[in-house]
């Protein structure tokens, strides 16, 4: 408690008993869920995709009941009495909740009607929001052409009508640049101020560290409660940061990964990260060869995560060592993108992207939804023709042998993208009749698939009833069925738990080593840092080229003297629209 | 403290009137701004008409047969050419029904008529000679008409001789005369029929549609958790789509009475009474089925199969419900269309005939109510 804080902080805005929800006969989504959640602070709730997230703020909404404890919403019981819940929050869900083919203030004027706002304190209200929002300039446009920030603020306004005691939302990060992410969190911290209770899911877990508490949930149980600082604190000084490492840092990654004493770790830039047990430091268990030097960094949440599920999987691919290798023989690039240029209509949806990739190297196309990633993606795949420019793809002209070139290249579909009705089996027959493979290689690669990923007791279920991460892991399965040459990864990790992402990477790292080329599209500023190089996608250009150290030592300064690759992000972004208005 | 109370409870009530006006002002806009509403209510019902007014017709002129005259005499050459000259028949003549044995069953020709020998012989003596009409029975419904025309050419023929005087009165002749449709132009109860099709189209698949995106989009949703009770929500969907509904019927109505030249012989307002009402249960069952499903294609799979279709197939728009076996008999009576469409084909042809209408609406109104019962339960502020 802060010593702002007064008797009325302290009842509880929502009080969580005990809660449990199922939905079936599955594992339950919520289960034994218990908290209380204060007004003014932004409580996180915090997990990966199918933790619950969702499920728990439906609750609060009391547009869904607990099967088991109780919900108790500002005094009322969600059961008993829906009615005085729904009239003093606010709520926006996922999609945030607008008719797309009203105008702006069309969606305004409807949910000030349905919420009651007097008249008389509209044109006040609407002013005050308007401006608060920044979309009073866009009060006449259609609210489905507006773009994802600014739906993201138009939704808010909506919830803010008739200032709510407690305001509800859903995933407000998913789909929107990381600057539309952070004006939103600075309206978000006005509000605070005014005391109202902010409830904020996310499966982002460097936005959980921006949280006054977090309910940290995986698989329907609340792991941790409190403070996130309190959550990394737990890992406080057992984070080291290794650098200056010569030779192929993925390759001492895994190795470190398999020592006695190492919980976790990953490749940040040109530097490896990693989470030691209490009381080791990764130089006392010196047999590795080589110098580097490793100093102590703060924790990250996901440190803290990981190191509370258990440590991460261990540096070992079983994949990459049944891979054949590639040698690179000549030096020449796998990937070659020539000014790659597409539009649909008058608006283009990416433009003039150009860059090489030689064998061997993780490139990241990085940028937030809707920048034109997955378009130039598909564009090197052979699924889109460009509208102008060329493209290579392991030796193939795009425009002219691109089934040639698909059968070098393992795809991985943004989320889910495998036959829901197949089972896990079928699934692997099929994509290996796909490309190719027949007789004893097929059966060969396919039983290997079924021990690397753990796939026997899954063999004959649906695809589509797996858990999200044996579905991700089947995904990659069906992409390097065929042992290509070169990976193409769509969001490959958006939404999954860090334990299925460290397994993951830690594949891709080994294949990387053993000569496959990996071009990789994610909107998670981590993640970046996995890549060797990425490419900076902002509304369908490319602003920045060059490896992720190199991005953040553009940018530093002295005031922010070790900036994070979101600030990089967002600097170089600002930097690039000033140039543009210049 | 009284006053207080009165005032909360005007309060409730104008926040009531305020948010539902509020809903149906969304609606509206969704519905002139949505170009698939404007498709299913106005676009389509012109396609629907325009195939029905013209494309499909059930009457049938100049149906090739081919007539095998057995015997040559002056009175069977007469037959033959009373034959010949029907509107309804385009002749192929011959002298032996093995002849076209082929070409009925490869349809060359849908029937044969056979004028046998002895056929003179058995006139002369008054024993009823017998003209054999053979058809294909695979085609039940060319058959039927090939052997009634057939049977009607030797009737003409036969009162032509009379009074002519070359023949002898039969004992007994029949003749037809067909009310209010004189001239069997189907058109005339298509077009009729074809606008209940078009009613149930916005009113059950649009609506089953726009609800069902509602739940997509997240919408839904979003007005949940507001003060907004779930019958407000209902009754602001049903309301534009209950003018719409309205609006596009009145278009085919001109379109009917205008273009297509159908008569009118009934009134206005027993139009819209027969309408509004028939537009409760579609409307109602609209909802009952985005309640249900929550998701687009679904619904309109839905709404195909449980209104569409039987409004199509089951209502006697196309086929008779007298003809039904008797179980699927039993079904037309859920069918809210085999209500309305006789009543439409009588208020368009025969005038207004109330105790049918009646009965009708009053079907209609129950239907419809057990529809609402249905949907307002199935629609609760809850999600999964």
């Amino acid at each position: 408690m802060t010593a702002m804080a007064t008797a009325l902080d302290t009842t509880p805005f929502v009080r969580l008993t005990s809660v449990t929800k199922r939905f079936g006969s599955a594992a339950p989504a919520l289960d034994a869920v218990a908290g209380d959640i204060l007004g003014g602070r932004i409580t996180g709730i915090v997990g990966p995709d199918g933790a619950g997230k969702t499920t728990l703020i439906r609750l609060m909404t009391a547009l869904m009941l607990p099967d088991a404890g109780s919900v108790e919403v500002l005094g009322y019981d969600t059961r008993s009495d829906p009615a005085g819940i729904q009239a003093s929050i606010g709520y926006m869900p996922q999609r945030f909740g607008l008719y797309e083919d009203l105008s702006v203030q069309e969606n305004l004027d409807l949910y000030a009607d349905l919420r009651g706002l007097p008249k008389s304190e509209r044109s006040r209200t609407f002013g005050e929001l308007l401006e608060f929002t920044d979309l009073a300039r866009f009060t006449t446009r259609l609210a489905g052409k507006l773009s994802g920030g600014m739906k993201q603020k138009l939704g808010l306004a909506c919830a803010l009508l008739r200032k709510p005691r407690l305001l509800l939302l859903d995933e407000p990060g998913v789909g929107v640049d990381p600057i539309s992410r952070r004006d939103l969190w600075k309206m978000v911290e006005n509000l605070k101020a005014e005391g109202i209770g902010v409830v904020w899911s996310t499966a982002y877990l460097e936005e959980a560290e921006a949280c006054d508490h977090v309910f940290l949930l995986n698989q329907g149980r609340l792991l941790f409660s409190g403070p996130p600082a309190e959550m990394t604190g737990r890992v406080e000084n057992r984070v080291f940061r290794l650098s200056g490492i010569r030779g192929r840092r993925r390759e001492k990654l895994a190795h470190f990964l398999e020592m006695e004493g190492v919980v976790d770790g990953v490749i940040q830039g040109e530097a490896i990260r990693l989470v030691m047990k209490p009381g080791l430091q990764p130089f006392q268990s010196r047999e590795a060869t080589g110098a580097y030097c490793a100093a102590v960094t703060p924790p990250r949440f996901e440190d803290a995560f990981v190191d509370m599920l258990g440590g991460g999987p261990g540096g070992r691919s079983r994949l990459a060592e049944t891979q054949r290798a590639f040698a690179s023989e000549d030096g020449r690039s796998v990937i070659e993108a020539r000014g790659l240029t597409k539009r649909f209509g008058d608006f283009t949806a990416a433009d003039n992207i150009t860059f090489d990739i030689p064998r061997g190297e993780i490139f990241g196309l990085l940028g937030p939804n809707g920048a034109g990633k997955s378009t130039t993606f598909k564009m090197l795949c052979g699924l889109l023709t460009p509208t102008a420019g060329d493209g290579r793809v392991a030796g193939f002209d795009l425009r002219r042998d691109a089934p040639a070139a698909r059968n070098r290249l393992g795809y991985m579909a943004q989320k889910f993208s495998l036959y829901g009705d197949l089972s896990v089996i079928q699934n692997l027959n099929f994509f290996a009749g796909v490309y190719g493979l027949a007789g004893a290689r097929k059966r060969e690669r396919i039983a290997l698939m079924g021990e690397i990923f753990d796939f026997r007791s899954v063999l004959d279920m649906s695809a589509k009833d797996l858990p999200l991460g044996v579905k991700q892991r089947l995904a990659l399965a069906c992409a390097v069925l065929h042992e290509p040459e070169v990976l193409f990864l769509d969001e490959p990790t958006s939404g999954v738990d860090p334990i299925t992402r460290r397994e993951f990477w830690t594949h891709i790292n080994g294949l990387v080593e053993k000569g496959v080329t990996v071009l990789v599209t994610t909107h998670f500023m981590d993640e970046a840092e996995y890549c060797d190089r990425i490419s900076l996608i902002y509304r369908g250009r490319s602003i920045a080229l060059g490896s992720p150290d190199e991005m953040k030592a553009r940018i530093a300064s002295e005031d922010l003297p070790d900036p994070t690759m979101e600030d990089a992000f967002i600097a170089l972004v600002q930097g690039s629209e000033a140039k543009d208005a210049a | 403290m009284k006053d207080q109370g009165k005032q909360a409870q005007a309060y409730k009530s104008s926040g009531r009137a305020r948010r539902f006006a509020a809903l149906v002002r969304k609606e509206s806009y969704q519905v002139v701004r949505d170009p698939s509403s404007i498709l299913i209510a106005f676009v389509l019902p012109l396609v629907l008409l325009f195939l029905f007014g013209y494309g499909v017709s059930l009457d049938t002129t100049r149906t090739r047969v081919a007539l095998v005259v057995e015997e040559t005499s002056p009175l069977t050459r007469d037959l033959a050419a009373s034959f010949e000259a029907s509107r309804y028949f385009s002749v192929v003549a011959g002298r032996d029904r093995r002849e076209f044995e082929d070409e009925l069953v490869l349809g060359h020709v849908r029937g044969i008529v056979v004028i046998p020998a002895g056929f003179a012989a058995d006139h002369a003596a008054a024993r009823h000679p017998s003209v054999q009409v053979i058809v294909d029975g695979s085609d039940p419904n060319t058959a039927n008409f090939v052997q009634n025309y057939a049977q009607g050419t030797v009737a003409n023929w036969e009162r032509q001789r009379m009074s002519e005087g070359r023949s002898m009165p039969p004992a007994i002749s029949t003749e037809q005369r067909f009310w209010f449709n004189p001239q069997l132009t189907s058109r005339n109860f298509l077009v009729p029929g074809s606008i209940a099709i078009v009613m149930t189209l916005v009113g059950t698949l649009l609506t089953s549609l726009v609800v069902a995106r509602e739940w997509e989009r997240g919408t839904m949703e979003a007005m949940m958790a507001t003060p907004v009770s779930a019958a407000e929500l209902l009754a602001g969907k049903l309301l534009p789509y209950f003018v719409l509904g309205l609006t596009s019927m009145t278009l085919c109505v001109l379109l009917a009475v205008f273009v297509f030249d159908v008569p009118f012989r009934g009134s206005v307002a027993a139009l819209y009474a027969l309408s509004a009402t028939f537009l409760m249960p579609a409307l109602g069952q609209g909802l009952l089925i985005s309640a249900a499903t929550k998701n687009q294609f679904l619904a309109s799979q839905l709404a195909l199969i449980s209104a569409f279709l039987p409004a199509f197939l089951l209502s006697g728009f196309l086929f008779e419900i007298n003809s039904m076996p008797t179980v699927i008999q039993w079904i037309t009576y859920a069918v809210p269309a085999s209500y309305l469409i006789p009543s439409l084909q009588t208020v368009f042809l025969a005038g207004n005939i109330w105790p049918m209408f009646a009965r009708a609406i009053a079907v209609m109104f129950l239907i419809g109510c057990m529809f609402f019962a249905l949907a307002a339960r199935s629609t609760r502020k809850r999600i999964g």
